[in-house]
C-alpha cells in the first residue's frame, strides 16, 4: 500500500522508501525510516502535498514523493 | 594554567540546531545588541555572530543556520560542517551549544547526536521548555546528561530562563577543555584530547564500508581517525549532485559509489541506527502526559489548511499585506521624500550656485533620497514575512499554494514575494529569503520583476490619458480601464512564462523537493522581529544602496551635462525683459515658461539628449521618438521618472506629475517631423508594453546584485528582459502598422 492511500488521521508502518536517493535520505534523516510510524495528518486543498506526523513532528510531502513510500497499516 | 590569556581573543562557541527549534530567538537573548550580521564566503547565507557574556569571560557566538543534519546536498548546507570540522584545526570551534526543541527529542535528537560524534566540546540546550512543560512533557536533564557525556541545560529563550545556567555549563565545559589541554603533552595526544562522548555503532560489513571511504576522505592526514570516520559517514549520506558548486573529489566520490554499490541499503544503516542510539538515549528519560484533546495547533490548522476557510484567510492575510505595502508605507515615504527635499534646500542656500553644488544636490543627495524612499516599504513588508515565517503560517501558505506555484516551476514560499512585486521589487527580491534553495530562489528573484509594480501605474495612466481618446469604450468600460488591466494580465502572464521557461533552461535542475516541517504556532518574539527587520533595512542600505547613489550620479551627469551656457544667458536676458513688463502672476507665469524651455534646451543639448537622438533609429521602429529616448533612459533611476523627465522634455518643467493638463496637452499636441501625432493609441500601447517588461529600476537591479551574490545574474536579468521588452514592442507596434490600427 502507498502512502498517499493512507486514510486521514491513520497510522502505519513504513515498509520502504523507493525515492530518489536524495528525497529518501532527507526522509529517513527527517525521522521516516523503514520499520517506523507514519500517521496522515491531513491533505493539502488540492490534494497535493500531504502533511505527515514522524517522530513527533509534522512534515508536509508532495504528492510525487509520497507515492514512492510504501507502507502497510498497522492493526488498530 | 589560567583560562583567559591577556589579549587572546575570546573563544569561538557554534550555535547550531534544527530549524524551529527557538536559535534565533536564544542567539538573540544570549548577544542582545551585541552581534552583527554578515555573509559565509561564497554563498549568499547569513552568518551572525554575537558576543556573549559569561560570569567571568565572554565568547564569540556564531550562529549556524538551522540544519536538520550535517549532510549537505547544497553549497549552503555545506556551511555547517565547515564550521564544525574545518580543514585547518586551528580555526576550530572551541565548542558548540546544540538547540533542541524539547517537546520533539524524539527528532531533534538526531542532529544533536551527530554533534556529539564529532567530539568537540558540547553542551545540549533544551530550548522552548515553557512549551513542553505546557504539553505535559517531562525531561530528566540530569539523566540524559549521564548517557550523553555532556551538560544538557533546560532553557526558554523566550521566557529567559535557563540562560545563566547555559552559561554557567558552557562555562565550565571550556574549562574543563583548557585543563584537559594544557596538561596533556605531546603532540600526538592534542588531536585526541577530547574522546568523542558518543560512538555510533555499526555492524562489521557497514563499518568495512565506512572504513573504505575513510581512507580516502583526508590525503593530507590533517584528520583525527575518529573525524575521518565521522566525515566518511556524512560523505556516504551526501547528495551533492544537485549543487555545481559542491566538489568532491573523485577519489571520494569513487569509493562513496563502491560502498553504494556494495551495501545498497547504507544509507538506511547509518540513519538507522542512529535513530535506534536516539531511542535508547531518551529511553525512561521524556515521560508524556496524555494529551486531551486537539492541540491549539491542530485546532488552528483546521482552520486555516481547510479548503474554504484556508483560502479565506489566506485571501485576508495577503490583503492586509497589501494594504501595509501601498497604504501604510505612503505617509512614510513622503516623509522621506520631504525631509530629501529639505535637505536639497538647504544645501542649495548654504553653497554657491554651481556645478558642485547641482552634484551635491541632484546627485548626492538625490541618490541617498532614491534608497532612503525604499526603507519604508522594505521595513514593512519584511516585518510581514517575518511575522508571517516565527508564526509558523507562512509553511502553511507554501503548502496551500505549491501545487499552482509547481505547475510553472516555482517554489510554495515564492507566492509573497512575487505577490509583492505588484507593490515594489525591492523589496519583494529580499523577500525571497525565505527560499532556501538557491536554484527557486534565484529564479524567483529573476521573474518577479516582471510583476507590474507601482511605479509602472504613473507612466500607465499617463499614456491611457494621453493616447487614447478620453471618452472611448468597449463593452462598457473605457478603454483606459481595459488598457491598464491588460498591461496587469501581460505582466502576470509574462511573469510565470519567464519563471517557466527559465527553470526549463538557465535554471535547469532537478526541482529540489519541498519538504517543508510545519511547526507548531507560536507567537512571534518582538525582540527577533525588530532585530531581523532592522538587519536586512540595513543590509539594504549598506550594499545596494551604494550602487543606487552610483547610478543616481551617473544618470545626473549625463541629463545635465554639459550644460549650455549660451542658452542661460539667453534666459537670463528673456527674464530680465520680463521683468521690465510684467508683474505679479504674468510675470510668475512667463519666468515659469523661460525656466521650462530652458530646461527643455539644456536636457536636449546635454549627454542623455544626444543619447537619446543616437537611440532614435533604434526605438522608432517601436513608434518611440527621441524625446521618449531620453525619458527611457532617465527612467532608469526609477520608472516614474519617465513622467517627470518628459515633462522637462516637452518644455513644462519638472513638476509635472501624470495628472498635470499641461503635460497631458504638450503629450497630446506633440508632432513628428511629418505631422502626424506622436502618442497615438498604438504608440501608447507599445510604450506600456514596452514599460510592463522592461528592467529599468536600477534599485532593482542593485539588489538582484546583492541578493544573487554576483552582477551576472543581474546583468542576465538586464538583458533577458530589454531583449523581451524591445521585441514585444517591435511585434505590438508593426503589427498594428501592418493591421492598419497606426
Amino acid at each position: 500500500m502507498l502512502l498517499t492511500e493512507l486514510a486521514r488521521g491513520h497510522s502505519a508502518r513504513v515498509v520502504a522508501i523507493r525515492a530518489e536517493r536524495s528525497v529518501s535520505t532527507r526522509l529517513m534523516e527527517l525521522g521516516l525510516l523503514p520499520g517506523g510510524t507514519v500517521r496522515l495528518v491531513r491533505v493539502a486543498p488540492l490534494g497535493d502535498p500531504l502533511v505527515i506526523a514522524v517522530r513527533g513532528a509534522e512534515l508536509s510531502v508532495r504528492a510525487s514523493e509520497a507515492r514512492h513510500i510504501e507502507i502497510e497499516r498497522i492493526a488498530p | 594554567m589560567s583560562t583567559a590569556s591577556t589579549g587572546a581573543r575570546a573563544p569561538v562557541v557554534l550555535l547550531a540546531g534544527n530549524p524551529n527549534a527557538g536559535k534565533t530567538t536564544l542567539f538573540n537573548a544570549l548577544t542582545g545588541a551585541r552581534a552583527r550580521t554578515g555573509n559565509y564566503p561564497g554563498v549568499t547565507v547569513e552568518r551572525r555572530v554575537g558576543r556573549w557574556p559569561l560570569a567571568t569571560s565572554s565568547v564569540e557566538l556564531v550562529d549556524l543556520p538551522g540544519s536538520y543534519s550535517l549532510t549537505t546536498r547544497s553549497r549552503e548546507e555545506a556551511v555547517a560542517i565547515e564550521a564544525i570540522l574545518p580543514e585547518a584545526s586551528a580555526s576550530a570551534p572551541s565548542a558548540v551549544v546544540v538547540v533542541a526543541d524539547s517537546s520533539t527529542l524524539e527528532r531533534h535528537l538526531y542532529f544533536a547526536v551527530q554533534i556529539l560524534e564529532v567530539g568537540l566540546p558540547t553542551v545540549l540546550a533544551l530550548n522552548l521548555a515553557d512549551e513542553a512543560e505546557a504539553g505535559g512533557v517531562r525531561i530528566d536533564t540530569a539523566a540524559l546528561s549521564a548517557k550523553l557525556g555532556c551538560p544538557v541545560v533546560s532553557v526558554s529563550a523566550r521566557a529567559g530562563t535557563g540562560l545563566v545556567a547555559l552559561g554557567e555549563a558552557l562555562a565550565t565545559t571550556l574549562l574543563a577543555t583548557t585543563l584537559l589541554a594544557t596538561t596533556l603533552e605531546g603532540p600526538e595526544l592534542k588531536g585526541a584530547a577530547v574522546p568523542a562522548p558518543i560512538t555510533l555503532e555499526l555492524g562489521a560489513d557497514t563499518e568495512a564500508c565506512v572504513a573504505s571511504v575513510a581512507a580516502v576522505i583526508d590525503p593530507d592526514g590533517k584528520r583525527t581517525p575518529s573525524h575521518r570516520r565521522t566525515l566518511a559517514m556524512l560523505a556516504l549520506l551526501s547528495t551533492p549532485e544537485h549543487d555545481e558548486d559542491l566538489v568532491v573529489r573523485p577519489a571520494v566520490r569513487a569509493a562513496v559509489e563502491e560502498a553504494r554499490r556494495q551495501r545498497p541499503a547504507i544509507e538506511h544503516e547509518i540513519i538507522g541506527a542512529r535513530y535506534t542510539l536516539v531511542d535508547s538515549l531518551l529511553d525512561g528519560v521524556v515521560t508524556r502526559a496524555a494529551r486531551k484533546g486537539p492541540s491549539m495547533t491542530e485546532r488552528l490548522d483546521g482552520a486555516l489548511t481547510h479548503p474554504v476557510l484556508g483560502l479565506l484567510a489566506f485571501f485576508v492575510v495577503m490583503t492586509g499585506l497589501f494594504q501595509a505595502l501601498f497604504a501604510w508605507s505612503e505617509p512614510l515615504v513622503s516623509f522621506v521624500e520631504d525631509a530629501v527635499a529639505g535637505l536639497q534646500d538647504l544645501t542649495r542656500a548654504i553653497l554657491p550656485e554651481g556645478a558642485l553644488a547641482n552634484l551635491l544636490v541632484e546627485g548626492v543627495i538625490a541618490g541617498a533620497g532614491n534608497v532612503v524612499v525604499f526603507v519604508p516599504q522594505i521595513a514593512i513588508l519584511s516585518l510581514f514575512l517575518i511575522v508571517l515565517e516565527d508564526t509558523g503560517y507562512l509553511a502553511r501558505v507554501a503548502l496551500v499554494i505549491d501545487r499552482l506555484m509547481g505547475s510553472v516551476g516555482l517554489h510554495g514560499r515564492a507566492f509573497v514575494p512575487l505577490l509583492s512585486g505588484f507593490a515594489c521589487a525591492v523589496p519583494a527580491v529580499i523577500a525571497t529569503r525565505t527560499i532556501e534553495n538557491r536554484r527557486d530562489r534565484l529564479l524567483t528573484m529573476l521573474a518577479l520583476p516582471l510583476m507590474s509594480c507601482s511605479a509602472r501605474l504613473p507612466v500607465y495612466i499617463l499614456v491611457v490619458a494621453v493616447a487614447f481618446p478620453a471618452d472611448g469604450s468597449w463593452l462598457g468600460l473605457s478603454t483606459g480601464a481595459i488598457a491598464l488591466l491588460s498591461m496587469y494580465t501581460l505582466s502576470v502572464v509574462t511573469t510565470l512564462s519567464a519563471a517557466a521557461i527559465m527553470r526549463r533552461t538557465v535554471l535547469k535542475g532537478p526541482r529540489p523537493t519541498m519538504i517543508l516541517e510545519l511547526p507548531p504556532y507560536r507567537l512571534p518574539v518582538l525582540r527577533n522581529l525588530l532585530r531581523a527587520t532592522w538587519d536586512r533595512t540595513w543590509q539594504f542600505l549598506v550594499n545596494a544602496g551604494t550602487v543606487i547613489v552610483a547610478i543616481t550620479i551617473v544618470l545626473w551627469a549625463l541629463l545635465n551635462m554639459p550644460g549650455s551656457p549660451e542658452a542661460v544667458a539667453e534666459h537670463d536676458v528673456a527674464v530680465a525683459e520680463a521683468e521690465g513688463q510684467l508683474v505679479g502672476e504674468a510675470l510668475d507665469a512667463r519666468i515659469f515658461e523661460l525656466d521650462s524651455q530652458l530646461a527643455e534646451t539644456e536636457m536636449e543639448r546635454s549627454i542623455g539628449g544626444t543619447i537619446g537622438r543616437w537611440m532614435e533609429p533604434v526605438i522608432a521602429p517601436l513608434g518611440f521618438d527621441w524625446k521618449i529616448g531620453v525619458g527611457l533612459l532617465a527612467s532608469f533611476a526609477a520608472r516614474e521618472v519617465l513622467v517627470s523627465t518628459l515633462g522637462i522634455v516637452y518644455g513644462v518643467g519638472d513638476e509635472a506629475d501624470e495628472a498635470s493638463e499641461p503635460l497631458r496637452d504638450r503629450l497630446r499636441s506633440a508632432r513628428r517631423p511629418d505631422g502626424t501625432p506622436v502618442f497615438t493609441p498604438l504608440v501608447g500601447v507599445s510604450l506600456m508594453v514596452f514599460f510592463v517588461l522592461a528592467a529599468q529600476c536600477m534599485s532593482t537591479l542593485a539588489v538582484v546584485r546583492r541578493e544573487s551574490g554576483s552582477w551576472k545574474w543581474a546583468l542576465f536579468m538586464l538583458t533577458y528582459m530589454n531583449t523581451l521588452a524591445y521585441v514585444a514592442s517591435l511585434a505590438v507596434y508593426q503589427g498594428g502598422l501592418l493591421l492598419g490600427l497606426g
